[in-house]
């Protein structure tokens, strides 16, 4: 595959904006035309040429400007890594899994080669050489999960099954939906989701942790989760918020098509070979009204949805700029299908 | 769930009873990385019906060039583990399952006290490995019947030293669980696998000593899916299908070319659900969606992890 990487920013001046490819592929997460939380947990199998599924982890145009943007997030906040002791096991096979399965599905960008546990990890694109052996921290230039993640687009947590519970114990996390990686280090499954509306009491947690904790060794899931943001910001932590915040009010009738981007989240969760435990990505997708527009039935059905959103989720997702976004969304419903 | 494509490399008669059978992946690659106490699901296929049998993992997780399992010889059930002693052979294919752990050691533990009865010491060999990888304390108390029964005891005092405990009932040598279990220091996990009356006794032993449950551990593998074969009809397409006992319903109604829904095929979002229209049995419910009172009520069914013990069920497809 011969990807060329745009340079644009996520911050500052935002100069990110998706190829009408980007467009095309953008994982539109709305199956029909209102929203409610649900387990909606499918296998992470490939899909078609193209998609964003077509691999394991997806390596787009925005690669190297999100990696570079992570970078400054990490520099500025050190607190965006942290990792329990207990998970250098997971943090390895986290490691061998990503570079293993980007070697494999790109090969133009991303080479790994192997002698004994003598490795050598090429990333063409940001210019990575390292030669490591696996298994010793202290051949590489930093803890296996901060060296990888740092070339992989989107957060990682690293999860530790116990108890019949997941613990979240270690991660690397620089463009949340407004949720502290500093304060939900170590939590349980019930203890970080405890600010979630709705979704406890109609069992969606419940049966959606029994799921994965059943979760089998290369048989990895993934679910969409959906937010919106003001300009294409990757760093929307409650850590930045003085930031990040004010931009909800800066949105106008007139800028809308510009400022205002859904957030795709494309969720995947594997089972960790040697430590058991189980890695969560959250992957996200940017994109522009203006871009959303160009395809008449996503306008449509995003209109209609965010009518009808349940206001205790609207306050939950911090969408203060709602009603404004749909009266812009209406001119490109006419009432007709959206199927 | 995926599977993995196994060749029988090597079979060791280890004691009368025990034998060792070493896998190598089918495709000459190596299998994938595991955790210390895992076990694998085999599909054997007796007479032209498949058995599902669990088996731990008791190669090194350091080396997965090969997997190792030891099968006793049950000669009082029916199952897989005659078959394993008398029909596979070197060379022989196996199809089994991805590693799984359900008897995994706490990674906050400060002390682990590992116990064994007879074969049941297979998951331990796993663990101790990842225990000496992770320099974490431990000690292994292995209780078997006879001299001729302790197989694996040269391994074990080779990669556990003063660490392991033996107990040779034929020498009248008694693993006492109150005894072992009261001098352990706080923050302790005790883990088990033998015989039922023996992990029985420690369970109440570490209960009645006030261990917390967390903290008590015994051996537990997947239930084989799988169960009898029965019989679908899909009232709208108007089609008849049988289920065998080794495929989900769901799976038996997508060969038979009909579209049904799904999505997470693990019983656990809803999506597949269908209207049972008649049923001239009874619903297995596997699933976590439906409530118990839809799953007494009989009208609902999960078709991704749910079955049918009856001759017919019918329903809304
Ligand atoms: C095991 C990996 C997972 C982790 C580490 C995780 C973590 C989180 C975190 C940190 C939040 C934000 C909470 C806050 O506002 O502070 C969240 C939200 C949420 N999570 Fe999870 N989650 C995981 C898996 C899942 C799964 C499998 C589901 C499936 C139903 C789920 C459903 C949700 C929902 C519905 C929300 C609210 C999202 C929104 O409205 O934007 N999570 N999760
Ligand atoms: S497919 Fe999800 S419950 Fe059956």
């Amino acid at each position: 595959m011969n990807q060329t990487f745009k340079k644009e920013t996520f911050r500052d001046d935002y100069t990110f904006s998706n190829s009408p490819e980007a467009v095309k592929r953008f994982p539109f997460p709305f199956h029909e035309d209102e929203y409610m939380y649900s387990v909606n947990i499918e296998p992470h199998v490939k899909t078609a040429v193209g998609s964003i599924t077509e691999f394991t982890f997806d390596i787009d145009e925005h690669y190297v400007a999100e990696c570079e943007d992570k970078a400054i997030t990490l520099a500025n906040d050190p607190q965006r890594y942290l990792c329990l002791p207990h998970m250098m096991d997971a943090q390895w096979d986290t490691l061998e899994l990503m570079m293993e399965s980007m070697s494999n599905d790109y090969p133009e960008q991303f080479n790994l080669t192997k002698e004994g546990d003598n490795w050598t990890w090429v990333n063409k694109p940001l210019g990575i050489t390292t030669k490591f052996v696996f298994g010793d921290e202290s051949s590489l230039p930093m803890e296996p999960l901060e060296y990888i993640g740092r070339q992989v687009q989107g957060d990682w947590v690293m999860l530790d099954q116990r108890d019949n519970n997941l613990f979240a114990d270690g991660a690397i996390v620089t463009s949340q939906a407004d949720w502290s990686l500093a304060i939900d280090v170590g939590m349980s499954w019930q203890e970080w989701h405890g600010p979630v509306p709705i979704a406890n009491e109609i069992g969606v947690f419940d049966r959606a942790l029994k799921y994965l904790l059943n979760l089998q060794l290369g048989s990895p899931v993934r679910r969409l989760n959906w937010t919106m943001t003001i300009n294409p910001r990757l760093d929307t932590s409650p850590e930045n918020y003085p930031i990040w915040g004010p931009d909800r009010l800066s949105v106008t009738p007139e800028n809308v098509g510009d400022k205002v981007h859904l957030r795709v989240e494309l969720q995947t969760l594997f089972r960790l070979p040697r430590s058991n435990g189980m890695l969560f990505g959250v992957r996200g997708y940017l994109i522009s009204m203006n871009e959303l527009v160009t395809n008449p039935l996503w306008a449509k059905r995003l209109h209609r949805v965010l009518k009808g959103l349940h206001p205790e989720l609207a306050e939950y997702k911090g969408l203060s700029y709602k009603d404004i976004t749909i009266d812009w969304l209406s001119k490109y419903d006419d009432g007709t299908s959206s199927e | 769930m995926s599977h993995l494509n196994v060749k029988v490399a090597a079979i060791e008669q280890v004691t009368e009873h025990v034998k060792h059978f070493t896998f190598i992946s089918e495709n000459g690659e190596k299998l994938p990385a595991f955790s210390g106490g895992s076990h694998v699901v085999l599909a054997l296929n007796i007479n032209g019906r498949i058995h599902r049998n669990p088996y731990s993992l008791m190669s090194s997780p350091l080396n997965t060039e090969h997997y190792g399992v030891s099968v006793r010889k049950q000669e009082m059930s029916r199952g897989g583990s005659v078959f394993m002693h008398e029909q596979i052979k070197v060379g022989s294919r196996i199809q089994i399952t991805y590693p799984v752990n359900l008897f995994s050691i706490s990674k906050l533990s400060h002390k682990n006290i590992l116990i064994a009865g007879g074969i049941g010491i297979t998951p331990f060999l796993s663990q101790i490995v990842d225990l000496n990888r992770m320099d974490t304390e431990y000690e292994l108390h292995y209780a078997y019947r006879s001299p001729e029964h302790g197989a694996f005891r040269q391994q074990i005092e080779d990669m556990c030293g003063e660490r392991s405990h033996f107990y040779v009932a034929s020498d009248g040598q008694i693993l006492d669980f109150y005894a072992l279990l009261s001098k352990q220091p706080l923050g302790t996990h005790v883990y088990v696998c033998g015989p039922e009356p023996m992990v029985n006794a420690m369970i109440a032993a570490a209960r009645d000593l006030g261990w917390p449950e967390k903290h008590i551990h015994n051996e537990q593998f997947t239930a084989p899916q799988a169960g009898e074969s029965f019989k679908v009809k899909l009232a709208l397409s108007n089609i008849e299908l049988e289920v065998p006992s080794e495929m989900s319903m769901l799976e038996a109604i997508e060969e038979a070319g009909v579209d049904a829904p799904y999505l997470c095929r693990g019983g656990a979002c809803g999506r597949c659900e269908l209207d049972v229209v008649s049923c001239d049995g009874s619903i297995v419910h596997h699933d976590n969606y439906l409530t118990n009172a839809e799953k007494t009520g009989g009208k609902k069914i999960m078709p991704c992890v749910s079955r049918a013990k009856c001759q017919q069920i019918v329903v809304n497809l």
